[in-house]
């Protein structure tokens, strides 16, 4: 079994509001293995955000370990850890996720130069993880340009550019259609297959469902998880021969 | 329903002698709710006892019946295409009556009761959204299983909506809600291996 890209270990996440503890997170534990979409539920409140700004070291949790690729977020200085998060984590988001001056190439593949590699393989590179989100044919187009389904392929496609394998997604259909919103998640889910490590926080059954594994949220405790049943022919038959 | 209704429709297209209205129905649907030879034999009796269908010449070298469709019949099915699908009363529902057991019965966890079902109808979700990926060019089947897909997805919405208004219910009373620190499971560390995809 390969070594997952994210392993969360006794996680627990602390806010202090003046003299209250409110626990956003309480001992989670969760690994994510390369090939892996995992979908993570719950009501608001419930710690799903936080789970998420914990995996990619946007926030740090009170106790327990976040490994990103075997690396202990929590063991690096500022500066470490910002370049772990920059290699190795991409973000999508609800919405504002492209800079608005840049083309669709130019979005993808700035992660890149900013790792410190040469324009033109930089360029080469965004073009091919263009390519493996369906919209090569729109490199040239800034933002304002592509509807919004575009947009947040173009997303994935910066989110995983280069060595990235980590893919940490905020309600990303939250803007979109449902069609619209349905090829988004395709799109995350093929990502997946072909090898990157995919978290996806969501409060719509109908999307976390094209996840490998669902997992709950209650008050900042993971409390169940769910996979894929047995198989699909006692499933139909479940619906009863009316 | 109406296997009646489903084999008239079938019919409309030609005539036909019950193995192959079997397949055309279960082709249509997905084998979501299989005939039987035997229920579609019956059913063409009763249709060619109502008029709605008749024999269509003699039986074949293997004894098989073909049936064509009767211009009453074909009145029968304009008609049942034209009205909507009245469900009479609320068909008994388990899930249902189980919940509402569950909120009046002392010392049952509904926290719990209402988690188990969310887990398993996710699972079902899962399972129903891998299907379809793979039932893209197959309009009628893939309609069926929106179907029970958007089915599911109520289902799991009413289970939150339960769990909220059970909790109100328990804030209301001044109690905590019956099961106040769940309990933690261990994650489960599944391998990624590329799991049966259609």
């Amino acid at each position: 079994m390969s070594a997952p890209v994210l392993l969360l270990s006794g996680v627990t996440r602390e806010h202090r509001q003046g003299s209250t503890v409110v626990h956003a997170l309480r001992g989670v534990d969760l690994a994510v293995h390369p090939g892996e979409l995992v979908a993570v539920m719950g009501p608001s409140g419930s710690g799903k955000s936080t789970l998420l700004h914990v995996a990619g070291g946007l926030d740090t949790p009170t106790s327990g370990q976040v490994l990103v690729e075997g690396t202990d977020l929590a063991s690096l200085s500022a500066t470490a850890s910002a370049t772990i998060r920059r290699r190795s984590v991409g973000y999508v988001f609800q919405d504002l996720n492209l800079l608005p001056s840049l083309s669709a190439l130019e979005n993808v593949s700035l992660p890149r130069e900013l790792d410190g590699i040469r324009g033109r393989q930089a360029r080469g590179e965004a073009l091919e993880a263009l390519a493996e989100v369906g919209v090569a044919d729109l490199a040239d187009r800034f933002p304002d340009e592509m509807s919004g389904g575009q947009q947040q392929r173009v997303a994935i496609a910066r989110a995983l550019v280069g060595p990235r394998r980590l893919l940490l997604a905020d309600e990303p259909t939250g803007a979109l259609d449902s069609t619209t919103g349905e090829e988004v998640l395709r799109v995350l889910r093929s990502r997946c297959e072909a090898g990157a490590a995919g978290v996806l926080v969501t409060h719509e059954a109908r999307h976390a469902a094209w996840a490998d594994r669902v997992v709950f949220l209650r008050d900042g405790v993971l409390v169940d998880q769910s996979g894929p049943v047995a198989g699909a022919e006692s499933l139909l038959s479940a619906g009863g021969a009316a | 329903m109406s296997i009646r209704h489903g084999l008239l429709a079938l019919l409309e297209r030609g005539p036909s002698h019950g193995y192959q209205l079997r397949a055309e129905f279960d082709a249509a649907t997905g084998a979501t709710w299989p005939l039987n030879v035997g229920q579609v034999y019956t059913t063409l009796d009763r249709l060619a006892r109502d008029g709605l269908v008749a024999q269509d010449g003699e039986p074949d070298s293997d004894g098989r019946i073909a049936y064509q469709i009767t211009d009453e019949g074909r009145r029968e099915v304009t008609s049942w295409f034209a009205s909507p699908v009245t469900r009479q009363g609320a068909p008994r529902d388990e899930l249902a009556i189980k919940l509402a057991l569950a909120v009046t019965t002392p010392g049952v966890d509904v926290v719990s009761v209402v988690q188990t079902q969310r887990s398993a109808t996710m699972a079902s979700l899962q399972e129903l959204t891998r299907l379809k990926t793979g039932a893209d060019d197959d309009l009628a089947w893939s309609l069926v299983l929106d179907h029970l897909l958007f089915r599911a997805e109520a289902e799991i919405r009413w289970l939150d909506h339960c769990e909220t208004r059970v909790a109100r219910a328990a804030a209301r009373r001044g109690e905590t809600p019956v099961s106040p620190a769940p309990t933690p499971v261990a994650a489960q560390t599944t391998p990624a291996g590329k799991r049966g995809r259609r």
